[in-house]
């Protein structure tokens, strides 16, 4: 019993707390990433930069009215609009190519984005203000009210994603191209026009995530290449193009980073994700939440 | 002995297709009429699917024309065509497995200009045919069995409601009692001025179900005959399908 007594409870569970908070956001960005492979076989490296440039389009937005849900709402649909035209202008000639093709393409695509924005915006990190301002207590810390809120939106948007790919006559079009492209186009779904769809969604859901994370630390032009490396882990863990699996392994790693970084340093703390991907790739190659194909 | 231009409803001409570099489909020509039931008859490999899904869209013929209704649709994506009035019914099913029964059916239902009344009439109609289907309208399609698969692939062809459904082979691998079902629900799609083209193994099958057969050989239609004129001993049929 005395080893339960060596637990330091109190921040167990603070690091619960957080560890949930970067798994909300990290799902809502690897929902996006896992969407867009699952529907169209693309893996997505300019993911971390539509999630950066979700959070100046924030800053911008912000800056000029003073409104945070403005700020998110704005530039959730200016990214999704960017999206679309890149799927257009960059992946949609790449159909049905070498897959290399589209990870050079958004490769090239990511560096672009992220030079633009610090020829655009400097190296100097912006601020995003906070919505709401308010702590509580937990324990001996003074535990802010946004990070709470930004779990909570998290889980709103992913919760709603869910319910429009369940019940949505869209969201069915994207299960089915998902499942089968060929059998999707011989039922009449426009399925170029499904591709383009998915991969806004996907880029607006990285905008929001890109948006609520703002406040928590300083917007500048890499921000997005430690999340998109995350959110990689994350949907490989959770099985390539599963939405469930991705989310389930979003909060799975950041709760055991929280964890581990009770016992050693932050910074030593990441490992934990890459021995996670490593035993995932030994010994379930298809991701932890998939049941082993028959 | 070919159908009269007029009633043609689709119209295959000189159809010429690839797969990279092997030549698949050396000009096929054929045609099927508005509401007629055409068997398509041949050993394995001599091109019929290739032939059903060059209509569809689904592999793009180097030379040849396609006509529905008289107008030309080769080059068209094949979700054009679908709305266009073709179903598709493939040799594997390609049913939704992930997605359920009622799933399956929505991705051809739901299309601008259907009514929620029509949507429901076609519903109970695909249930009325398969009762099964609307037993199991919220179980995944992966579930299903290989016949009850084979039902679900055609009803869902059936939503688009289509003038003509091209059918790769629903009898393969099925017992009696689905292939004399099979047959039935062809016969109910003929009654109600559906076309079918059909592609098939089952020889005494197909030519009890079609109006007419066109037999395929090395990527040609080399017979074309009325049904009721052939019959299984015929040495037409022995010297292309005979083994």
């Amino acid at each position: 019993m005395g080893f339960l007594a060596a637990i330091p409870w109190d921040q167990v569970v603070i690091q619960t707390v957080n560890g949930i908070v970067t798994g909300m956001i990290l799902a809502l960005i690897a929902s996006g990433l896992t969407l867009i492979f699952g529907i169209m076989d693309v893996v997505n490296f300019a993911h971390g930069e539509l999630f950066m440039l979700g959070a100046y389009m924030g800053v911008v937005v912000f800056a000029t009215s003073g409104n945070f849900w403005l700020a998110l709402v704005l530039a959730v649909m200016m990214v999704a609009i960017l999206g679309a035209a890149i799927q257009i202008t960059t992946l949609r000639p790449l159909v049905g190519r070498d897959p290399l093709t589209t990870i050079l393409a958004t490769f090239g695509l990511s560096l672009i984005l992220q030079n633009y924005a610090l020829w655009q915006f400097g190296p100097v990190p912006r601020k995003i203000g906070e919505p709401i301002s308010g702590h509580f207590n937990l324990f001996y810390l003074e535990y802010p009210y946004y990070r709470i809120l930004i779990a909570v939106l998290s889980a709103g948007i992913i919760g709603a994603f869910w319910l429009f790919l369940k019940y949505g006559k869209y969201g069915i079009w994207i299960r089915a191209t998902t499942q089968d492209r060929v059998m999707a186009q011989a039922m009449g779904i426009p399925v170029p026009l499904v591709h383009t769809a998915a991969f806004a969604i996907g880029a607006g859901m990285a905008a929001a995530s890109g948006v609520l994370f703002g406040p928590l630390v300083g917007v500048n032009h890499v921000m997005g290449l430690d999340w998109v490396l995350k959110a990689f882990i994350v949907v490989v863990v959770g099985g390539m193009g599963n939405l469930g699996g991705a989310i389930g392994a979003a909060i799975f790693i950041s709760l055991l980073e929280a964890y581990a970084s009770l016992v050693v340093s932050p910074a030593q703390a990441v490992i934990v994700s890459f021995v996670v991907l490593i035993f995932t790739l030994l010994f379930r190659p298809t991701g932890l939440f998939v049941p082993t194909p028959k | 002995m070919s159908a009269p231009a007029a009633a043609s409803l689709v119209s295959v001409e000189d159809l010429h297709t690839f797969y990279g570099k092997s030549h698949i489909l050396h000009g096929v020509t054929l045609h099927v009429g508005k509401g007629e039931v055409v068997g398509l008859l041949g050993r394995n490999g001599v091109g019929k699917s290739t032939t059903l899904k060059s209509i569809m869209g689904l592999v793009q013929p180097t030379k040849g024309a396609v006509t529905l209704e008289s107008q030309p649709i080769a080059g068209l994506p094949p979700h054009k065509l679908a709305r266009m009035g073709i179903g598709y019914v493939p040799e594997d099913r390609r049913i939704f497995k992930l997605l359920t029964v009622m799933e399956n059916l929505r991705t051809g239902l739901d299309r601008a200009g259907v009514t929620e009344a029509r949507k429901k009439e076609l519903l109970d109609k695909v249930f009325a045919y398969f009762p099964v289907l609307g037993e199991r309208r919220d179980q995944a399609g992966g579930t299903l069995s290989g016949g009850e698969q084979q039902m679900l692939a055609i009803a869902r062809a059936m939503m688009l409601e289509p003038k003509i459904i091209l059918l790769d082979e629903p009898t393969e691998g099925l017992m009696p009692r689905m292939v004399s079902q099979i047959r039935e629900i062809i016969g109910v799609l003929h009654k109600e001025g559906v076309a079918i083209l059909l592609v098939e193994q089952n020889v005494p099958m197909t030519l009890e179900a079609s109006q007419r057969v066109y037999i395929m050989e090395k990527g040609a239609i080399r017979h074309h005959a009325a049904s009721k004129e052939l019959n299984v001993n015929d040495p037409v049929i022995q010297e292309y399908l005979g083994v």
